[in-house]
């Protein structure tokens, strides 16, 4: 499978604050990749970054972003135009804000078709509904008469989602997408997903807090913290063996039934993330980390501790229980 | 949005008949009329042979009658004062004050709009700087001190523009302009902050990522969205420019509806006084329900309302 987005040393900087540093992470045709981290760590910066869809107080560098062979840090807006919602798409967390209140349904789906492609009115409505079929709308000839506010929030994450397929993307970026959705239309939107992965050859990069969401559907997880990707690994082996303290935490964060016992607390991570400087050295998750020793204080290497997985620590558990 | 209109107009027609009932107990809450109309050194005879003529005799219920039977007809009895029908005077200065209105709003638009998304594009640069400082200018100045010194400018010292009169539309260009400034900086402020809040939401960034170009972005998502006050403010505006444009009325020498109501009051022409108080709510109302309509268009959400 070949990469469709590859992202080296990515930085992005809001004032003083860096809020995103050297992250780094592949997402393969087909796959899907998994950002995963806790409110705060630089995960929807990341996503956003990608897209150049910052604030105009955020500041981007990165060694490289290469989409689809090009490096497209030095695009031009214009040129970012032109990807952006045809090759590259991207939906959001929001379902209930991020569809235009004004125009109907119909119109905003077309729209996207008619601005990328050569394709008459007609034509884009014929696709549109199709896609709206396709991601699960019934009546979609009536839907695409109506407005955002005639719909639920999981028809228009469903809205949200044929839209972005509507020029045939290679790239989908969800932005926790089922963030606000409860959970049985969660489940419908993800096994959504992760069918059109398979339909459509889609490489998706998913951005989630939820590890839950990270098991069922990622294919490579990468575990962001403090702006940094502190481990990443195909997600069995992410899963089977943490290596990062903090991903070891983060999945013992997670109640799992018949393992937990009433009365028992839930396993917690003490602390928040910390915000990042320019000029901070070492490992950003030290403050907060039972096995912290001076060497942490140092910048981290990455250590390769499996077929493509890494780590970011200066004791990384590489065995259940015992330290490198 | 058939109904949602239909409702709307029954709304306004109950409001009409509201004012009606408050212009008319309000002119009668002044005290005896019949004594004022006879004025100061008349005789208790004199009082009485008006009280009888204008009818001010019958019961207050009766009047009523008869006046809001006339009125919807439009019949509003004869001034006191001008020795002529009501509705001919008010159908007589009717069109300065509409041209006026209409003149001052345009340019009102046509300059606070721009102005607003200017400075909502470039927020905190000095683009948007120097769109607010002319918005707090236009607040802070007074009408009737920005219509004279338009006068002595454009009108004495250039020469340009007639200082006063109705004679052509160059006699509405300086009431028009003083009468606009009136409403830019509201008009302004409320573009900026309605472009500020539309093109930070979570639509605007969807419309991003779906490739738009900018000026689709601006002037097709966000413009729609920030338009919807900015609608209902100007449809206020306009209100006050025709029924409150008083001052500019009297500072230009323009005999519209505004300087008709004012001698009226001072001369105690009831008649006048309520139907010209009937016009100008009725006018209100109207752009109101017209306002209502265009943001029912604009915006969907509120067809249902």
């Amino acid at each position: 499978m070949s990469a469709i987005l590859e992202v080296e040393g990515l930085a992005v900087r809001f004032g003083p604050t860096q809020a995103v540093r050297h992250a780094h992470f592949t997402v393969h045709q087909g796959e899907t990749h998994c950002i995963v981290g806790e409110s705060g760590c630089g995960k929807s910066v990341t996503s956003l970054a990608i897209m150049n869809l910052l604030a105009r107080n955020g500041h981007r560098h990165a060694q490289k972003i290469i989409f689809a062979g090009e490096d497209i840090q030095a695009y031009s807006d214009r040129q970012m135009e032109e990807i952006r919602g045809n090759r590259m798409a991207m939906i959001f967390q929001e379902p209930m804000t991020s569809l235009n209140p004004s125009y109907t349904i119909g119109s905003q789906l077309t729209e996207v078709l008619r601005r990328h492609r050569n394709v008459s009115q007609a034509e884009a409505e014929a696709r549109a509904m199709a896609l709206m079929a396709r991601v699960g709308i019934t009546a979609p000839a009536m839907r695409l008469r109506q407005y955002p506010h005639q719909l639920s929030g999981g028809l228009r994450q469903r809205v949200m989602i044929a839209m972005a397929l509507m020029c045939e993307p290679e790239l989908l970026i969800a932005d926790e997408p089922t963030t606000a959705l409860d959970v049985t239309v969660q489940a419908q939107i993800l096994r959504l997903l992760a069918e059109l992965k398979q339909e459509l050859g889609l490489g998706i990069l998913l951005i989630t807090h939820d590890l839950g969401i990270v098991a069922r559907v990622a294919d490579h997880v990468s575990v962001m913290y403090a702006g940094e990707v502190i481990e990443s690994g195909r997600t069995a082996d992410l899963f089977a063996r943490p290596a990062h303290p903090y991903t070891r935490g983060l999945i013992d964060c997670v109640p799992v039934p018949g393992k937990i016992k009433a009365g028992e607390p839930l396993g917690s991570i003490p602390g928040t993330v910390p915000v990042m400087k320019e000029g901070f050295q070492g490992c950003a998750f030290r403050f907060r980390c039972a096995s912290a020793t001076d060497a942490c204080t140092q910048d981290v290497p990455r250590h390769e501790i499996g077929a493509q997985h890494h780590v970011l620590c200066h004791h990384p558990v590489t065995d259940k229980g015992s330290r490198a | 949005m058939i109904t949602f209109i239909l409702r709307r107009t029954c709304l306004a027609l109950v409001v009409v008949l509201t004012v009606m009932t408050l212009a008319f107990v309000l002119t009668r809450l002044s005290g005896d009329l019949a004594i004022s109309i006879a004025g100061p050194g008349s005789t208790q005879a004199d009082v009485e042979v008006i009280r009888k003529a204008y009818g001010l005799d019958r019961p207050v219920l009766v009047q009523f009658y008869d006046w809001t039977r006339l009125a919807l007809t439009g019949d509003f009895g004869s001034s006191f004062f001008f020795k002529d029908k009501v509705a001919t005077l008010i159908a007589q200065r009717m069109p300065v004050t509409l041209s006026l209105g209409f003149v001052g709003l345009a340019l009102a638009l046509s300059i606070s709009l721009p102005l607003g998304i200017l400075a909502a594009l470039y927020e905190n640069t000095w683009i948007d700087r120097t769109a607010t400082m002319l918005a707090m200018i236009g607040q802070a100045m007074p009408s009737f001190w920005l219509g004279l010194l338009l006068m002595i400018v454009f009108g004495l010292q250039l020469g340009w523009l007639p200082i006063s009169g109705t004679g052509s539309w160059e006699h509405y260009v300086m009431p028009g302009i003083v009468l606009a400034f009136t409403a830019i900086p509201a008009l302004t402020r409320l573009m900026r902050s309605g472009m500020i809040d539309a093109l930070s939401s979570d639509y605007i960034r969807t419309a991003r990522a779906k490739g738009l170009s900018r000026s689709s972005i601006i002037f097709k998502h966000a413009l729609r969205n920030a338009a919807i006050p900015v609608v209902s403010i100007a449809a206020v505006q306009l209100g006050f420019m025709l029924g409150g444009s008083i001052v500019i009325e009297t500072v230009f020498a323009l005999h519209g509806v505004g300087y008709l109501a004012w001698e009226s009051i001072s001369k105690n022409d009831f008649p006048v006084v309520q139907a010209v108080v009937l016009v100008l709510a009725s006018l209100y109302i109207g752009l109101t329900l017209v306002s209502d309509i265009l943001n029912a268009l604009l915006d969907p959400r509120l067809r249902g309302a």
